[in-house]
């Protein structure tokens, strides 16, 4: 895989949904790496609703053979879910998983007008139904399963994206 | 030996009673608890861990308090809940402990959450579980004689946490009738392991354990001389259903001495907050300016007791 430029998608992606932004807009990242970016796109795009975080962990459909997640953080939707039009965001995009679930957790708080999705990089190999609306970068190829790719913040909060193998 | 509690990847198994915790474990209970507190500000409060799953609320003892918290936590998580009082039922008929749970194991039983008069049934229960080879079913301890109360302490010890941050540089004190409390036991257990440097107790000689400093604590006769300076006051029921013989005089005259008033809040740290398992006896170990004053935080361990217990259940439950 060549190098990617995370800072540059960060910039193409917010291009792409600048257009689309009205104030009924609102941001939910996924944690960790689709928070960091979230946070990043909110400020970019001067999005007037406070930005919403959701952490997967209770929602996950391997619970029953991984068991809880380890540190799961506080998922915050600080803004009326009902009638609002909800982006959620995360760094890369893979079987869908995780958006299956954010997506059950979101409808918990209540019933938006509409949802659609933001990633930085599709990786590929999708095992649900789902599309990123938004994604600045979609690899040419999908990555083997043993190979994670996950977005990096530095001490400074440049972004960088990470590909390592799984032991 | 292995730790009865863990399984052998070290996972929680069963939650009977703080003592012999690693203190990972109990950090990272405290660490799960704290995502399930939001759940109640929800309009669904719900999740799907437990989906399908049953839970047994088995209680050979009365309880409200905590079989409603454990019932709540159970239902936000998506499980079945039924409750039995086994005052009322087999038991009375004369039916074992161990009969009891091979019945509702023939119900497809998930999860046993028992509080029973001896100390040490909730253990002999997941013995026998494990003996005859169902890990999947998980016991938790709701309170056994005068053992352990393990998710009391584990509630105390999220709200300290979330009132106090750190472990490390408190002054702790349990106060009153430590000698009949699985509460204080477990208490005790949980801030030795999260490295309290000082816990306290305080109370009548009649009211505490022989020995009791060989858990770790400073022993205290005077109310006033062991309040001074704490951060944290902890204080028990009187547990008078469970006393036997001339342990103390009489309820008036034990809350003149060992009753925590204004006056003698006034020694702690002026931060310090007051904690309070239930039921409370106003007028016997607490004063009610005291139990609904400002430094006061009895209501929130309630709320938090229902995460905590999320947490330990949806610990247990995934496998």
């Amino acid at each position: 895989m060549k190098q990617l430029d995370a800072e540059a998608l960060c910039r193409q992606l917010a291009e792409q949904i600048r257009p689309h932004v009205t104030p009924a807009t609102a941001l939910v990242g996924i944690y960790t790496g689709g928070l960091w970016l979230a946070e990043r796109l909110h400020k970019e795009l001067g999005i007037q609703q406070p930005l919403g975080a959701i952490d997967v962990s209770f929602y996950r459909d391997d619970y029953g053979s991984k068991g809880l997640h380890a540190k799961p953080q506080k998922t915050g939707i600080p803004f009326n879910v009902d009638g609002a039009h909800v982006i959620l965001v995360d760094d890369v995009l893979y079987t869908g998983r995780t958006t299956r679930a954010a997506l059950n957790e979101l409808f918990d708080f209540g019933r938006p007008a509409a949802v659609e999705l933001a990633v930085l990089v599709d990786r590929g190999s999708r095992e649900l139904p789902i599309a990123a609306r938004y994604c600045a970068h979609t690899l040419p190829e999908a990555l083997p399963r043993d190979q994670s790719l996950e977005l990096q913040r530095d001490d400074t909060g440049g972004f960088t994206l990470k590909l390592t193998q799984r032991t | 030996m292995r730790n009865p509690q863990l399984n052998q990847h070290g996972e929680l198994q069963h939650l009977l009673t703080l003592d012999g915790l690693p203190r990972d474990i109990l950090t990272a209970i405290l660490d799960t608890a704290a995502p399930f507190t939001e759940v109640a500000e929800r309009e669904v409060k719900k999740l799907p861990l437990l989906r399908g799953k049953s839970v047994f609320n088995l209680f050979f003892e009365n309880s409200t308090r905590t079989r409603t918290t454990f019932e709540i936590a159970a239902k936000r998580l998506s499980a079945d809940v039924v409750n039995l009082n086994i005052n009322t039922s087999s038991a009375a008929k004369g039916e074992s402990l161990l009969d009891t749970v091979d019945n509702l194991c023939a119900m497809q039983a998930d999860m046993f959450v028992v509080r029973h008069a001896a100390s040490g049934a909730p253990m002999l229960i997941a013995q026998h579980l494990q003996n005859t080879g169902r890990d999947h079913i998980h016991v938790v301890n709701a309170g056994d004689g005068r053992h352990a109360h393990p998710t009391q302490g584990l509630l105390d010890m999220y709200t300290i946490r979330h009132f106090k941050q750190d472990f490390t540089n408190l002054t702790v004190a349990i106060v009153g009738d430590v000698l009949h409390s699985r509460v204080a036991r477990s208490q005790i257990a949980a801030l030795t392991t999260l490295g309290v440097p000082e816990v306290r107790v305080i109370g009548p000689k009649t009211l505490l354990p022989t020995e009791v400093e060989k858990l770790g604590v400073r022993v205290f006769h005077d109310m006033r001389e062991g309040l001074k300076g704490v951060d944290v006051v902890m204080m028990l029921r009187l547990q008078n259903e469970r006393m036997n013989g001339a342990l103390l005089p009489t309820p008036q005259e034990y809350y003149k001495i060992w009753g925590l008033t204004a006056e003698k809040l006034a020694l702690a740290k002026p931060d310090a907050i007051v904690m309070h398992p239930g039921p409370m006896n106003r007028g016997v170990e607490i004063d009610s300016a005291v139990a609904d004053g400002a430094q006061a935080v009895i209501l929130p361990q309630v709320t938090f007791g229902i995460a905590v217990r999320m947490a330990v259940m949806s610990m247990l439950g995934s496998h």
